[in-house]
């Protein structure tokens, strides 16, 4: 019988809400299964069991926020008495342990090989035939591997760990008797599950303890998962593209207007736009105006092109735990603000999630990238090819301005386009930009 | 570079020996006219006279307390002691006085000698002659205790005893005795207490000494078909003992085995894995193993005698149940 915690799933975690049940009481749970689903102040996780058995007892309900460390669930032989003590778990991991051989038990040599006469609850005994049998080494560790709830870990899957700020109490074991191994780390940290503390730089790592003057911090190398591969690959490729880059500022004091406007529609539906909805809206509404800014080079068997895209597909970048993913939002300009709120939050949801299609993540035509809720005033993107362009949006700050006379504060934020020179010309990306810019600061020109 | 047998490496070593320093003189049982028991010294009682090689009687503490009296005095003796298992005769001579002569009387007093003497299982010579005992005198401060595992080692670490000025217990084996290996030409002094890393690998250590290593680069060598990189450390000297090549070594492969022909318990091994346990915890990813011999005094039958022996097949089981201990996947 063991004890399932509210686990720690990130630096700033306190308590969690255990959201949701995903096994009833009696349900026999394999070492892994997911137990129930637990929200945090940063996102939705799964609670996983870590020893196979019936779930007996569920001792939070569903909805209740508990402090992490509280228990909230007992897994035990089904016999169902919380208070019984358990022979049981225990039985069962010896003679799994036995099974799978004797993989921690001293050399592997044929005197060391329990006889059939000795009794199957002592299968390491030691083998010598003089009087003084010593207990064995696999026995020591049997008898301290049943203390229950912590998993078993390698000293390297803590260190990596450490240094990632990983939770071990969040990853299944693939070592013996499902001890944590470093392979197990590395794969949690190329996934970007495990509860990676969180997204800001701040509160991924966790402060590191101070160094002597003489010592030095050894570097930490982090394998290249998928994603971050094919990433590497792709943006090197745009770095062939030829560049430019044209900034302008936009007063978006009716923008916001705008949008709360249309969040006071919305909210009848539970919906609600963000300014990243209403910028993605924007830009599909003019690359409709402007078909050779929604269009890519192409250089094949029928010769040198520019191939202007029937359909605005505008793609938006979301940062993951994993890496950057690029999902689109196919035909934004014939969406309205809502579609696009509900599909772009849906989306989102399944790049943090890695449920991503490919069909979700390819045929962009244009894509936005936005940095304001870190605070970025203003960047450049790198374009995503085939596209022949991407825009930056930086974060909207109040800057003063005089209107009629009286000095008033302008909300306002940059945003810069990187353009593909083969495709569009200064002046032809120019007005494109002109225009967007236009129906940012008259948000109600999206709707003509 | 010439290629030798692990023999005759040593006994051009001590006709080396005989010729640079008229110090120097071999003493042991059948070692003159009978030409040592395993011919190490063979031809070398003709070369040198019999002041030089002493054949003595069936008198291990006898000449081994002749041999320390003589290293007080400044000559620098090589004893012979058949097989380490007759050292026992000798042992209070050689921990009791070898050993602690230069601390008891205050650094004023030297032994430097050096006792040969093969160890080692799996000749059919039954459980009282094939003996490692030499973790017994790895375990005592005052005497050095070296252990090579190749015909260049044997060559080096033979020099470089005969010349310390410390009492050396100098560990050969029966089964590396033919064994064969190029051999550096010349002068060649290693440097006491220094391990070396005998095969260089990346997804686990193995940790030998003696004749363990021979089987380690073999299963090595076998594994590294399937893709499985081991490193082999050879220690090469037991005491002092060079902690640190092993322990950087496992820094790098994360996981360690020790293989070892003497019994597991309170073994080479033992030593070894505490001091990884000590040393580099954070840098384990598998619990250290030990490959061993069953604990049981080492039968005469051949079929007992190999299973009683820690072999390629046993090391190997043990690697890759510690690769799978930590979810290695090629």
């Amino acid at each position: 019988m063991s004890e399932v915690v509210m686990p720690r799933l990130s630096d700033t975690m306190e308590e969690g809400e255990l959201s949701k049940w995903l096994k009833n009481v009696g349900d026999t749970v394999a070492k892994g299964d997911v137990l129930a689903e637990i929200e945090t102040d940063k996102a939705t996780m799964d609670l996983e069991a870590f020893e196979a058995g019936v779930l007996e007892q569920q001792l939070v309900e569903a909805g209740a926020v508990v402090p992490i460390g509280t228990p909230v669930a007992v897994i035990g032989d089904g016999s169902g008495s919380a208070a019984k003590p358990a022979p049981a778990p225990a039985a069962e991991e010896t003679a799994g342990a036995s099974a799978d051989a004797p993989a921690e038990a001293p050399a592997g040599v044929p005197a060391e090989k329990p006889s059939a006469e000795e009794p199957a609850a002592s299968p390491a005994e030691e083998p010598s035939r003089t009087a003084s049998a010593s207990r064995s080494s696999e026995q020591a560790e049997q008898s301290s591997a049943s203390s229950a709830g912590k998993p078993r870990t390698s000293p390297l899957a803590r260190k990596i760990a450490k240094e990632h700020g990983i939770d071990l109490a969040t990853l299944t074991g693939s070592g013996t008797q499902g001890r944590i191994v470093r392979a197990d780390v590395e794969a949690a940290i190329s996934a970007g599950t495990g509860s990676l503390a969180a997204p800001t730089p701040s509160a991924v790592a966790p402060a590191p303890a101070p160094l002597g003057a003489d010592q030095q911090r050894a570097d930490v190398r982090v394998p290249a998962n998928r994603l971050r591969s094919v990433a590497a690959k792709r943006l090197t490729q745009s770095q062939a593209v030829p560049h430019f880059f044209l900034t302008s500022v936009v007063d978006v004091e009716k923008l916001l207007a705008f949008r709360g406007q249309v969040n006071e529609a919305l909210a009848s539906q539970n919906l609600k736009a963000s300014i990243n909805d209403v910028i993605v809206r924007a830009v599909a509404v003019a690359l409709r105006q402007h078909p050779e800014a929604n269009a890519s080079w192409v250089d094949d068997a029928d010769g040198q092109a520019v191939v202007q895209h029937g359909r605005v597909n505008v793609g938006i970048a979301v940062a993951t735990e994993a890496g950057l993913l690029v999902p689109v939002i196919r035909d934004a300009d014939r969406k309205s603000l809502g579609q696009i709120a509900t599909e772009t939050v849906a989306l989102a949801e399944k790049a943090r999630d890695g449920k991503l299609s490919l069909d979700e993540m390819t045929g962009g035509t244009f894509s936005v990238s936005n940095l304001g809720m870190f605070g970025i005033d203003q960047f450049t993107a790198v374009i995503n090819p085939p596209e022949a362009a991407i825009l930056a949006v930086g974060a909207a700050s109040p800057v003063p301005a005089l209107r009629d006379g009286v000095l008033v504060d302008v909300p306002k934020l940059k945003i810069t386009l990187t353009i593909d020179h083969r495709v569009m010309d200064g002046a032809v990306a120019a007005g494109f930009l002109r225009d967007l810019v236009g129906i940012l600061e008259q948000p109600l020109r999206m709707l003509l | 570079m010439t290629e030798l047998t692990y023999r005759q490496a040593l006994n051009d070593t001590l006709r080396a020996e005989l010729t640079r320093d008229e110090n120097v003189y071999l003493i042991g049982e059948e070692i003159g006219v009978f030409e040592g028991s395993y011919k190490i010294t063979a031809g070398l009682l003709k070369e040198f006279g019999p002041k030089r090689v002493v054949d003595t009687p069936i008198s291990e503490e006898g000449f081994t307390g002749v041999a320390i009296g003589s290293a007080m005095l400044g000559l620098r003796p090589v004893v012979e002691i058949m097989t380490l298992n007759f050292s026992l005769i000798a042992i209070d001579q050689i921990v009791n006085h070898a050993a602690k002569m230069y601390g008891m009387f205050g650094g004023r007093v030297k032994v430097p000698l050096v006792i040969r003497t093969p160890g080692g299982g799996g000749q059919q010579l039954a459980a009282t002659h094939s003996q490692n005992l030499e973790v017994w005198y790895a375990h005592i401060p005052g005497l050095k205790v070296v252990a090579p595992s190749n015909p260049a080692d044997a060559k080096a670490l033979l020099t470089a005893a005969i010349r310390d000025d410390d009492p050396v217990l100098f560990l050969e084996n029966l089964g590396l005795y033919n064994t064969k290996g190029d051999v550096p030409d010349g002068e060649q002094v290693a440097e006491i207490g220094r391990a070396a890393i005998a095969r260089e690998g990346t997804d686990l250590t193995v940790v030998s000494y003696s004749r363990g290593v021979v089987t380690a680069l073999e299963v090595a060598e076998q594994l590294a078909g399937e893709g499985i990189s081991i490193e082999v450390v050879d220690l090469r000297s037991l005491r002092p003992l060079d902690r640190v090549t092993f322990c950087e070594s496992v820094k790098k492969t994360s996981r360690a085995v020790v293989f070892e022909d003497d019994m597991l318990s309170y073994g080479v091994g033992a030593e070894i894995s505490a001091t990884i346990g000590e040393a580099v915890f954070d840098w384990l990813d598998a619990p250290v193993r030990r490959v061993a011999a069953a604990e049981v005094p080492l039968p005469y039958a051949k079929p007992l005698e190999l299973a009683a022996m820690p072999d390629a097949a046993a090391l190997t089981k043990v690697i890759r149940e510690t690769l799978a201990a930590s979810g290695y996947r090629k």
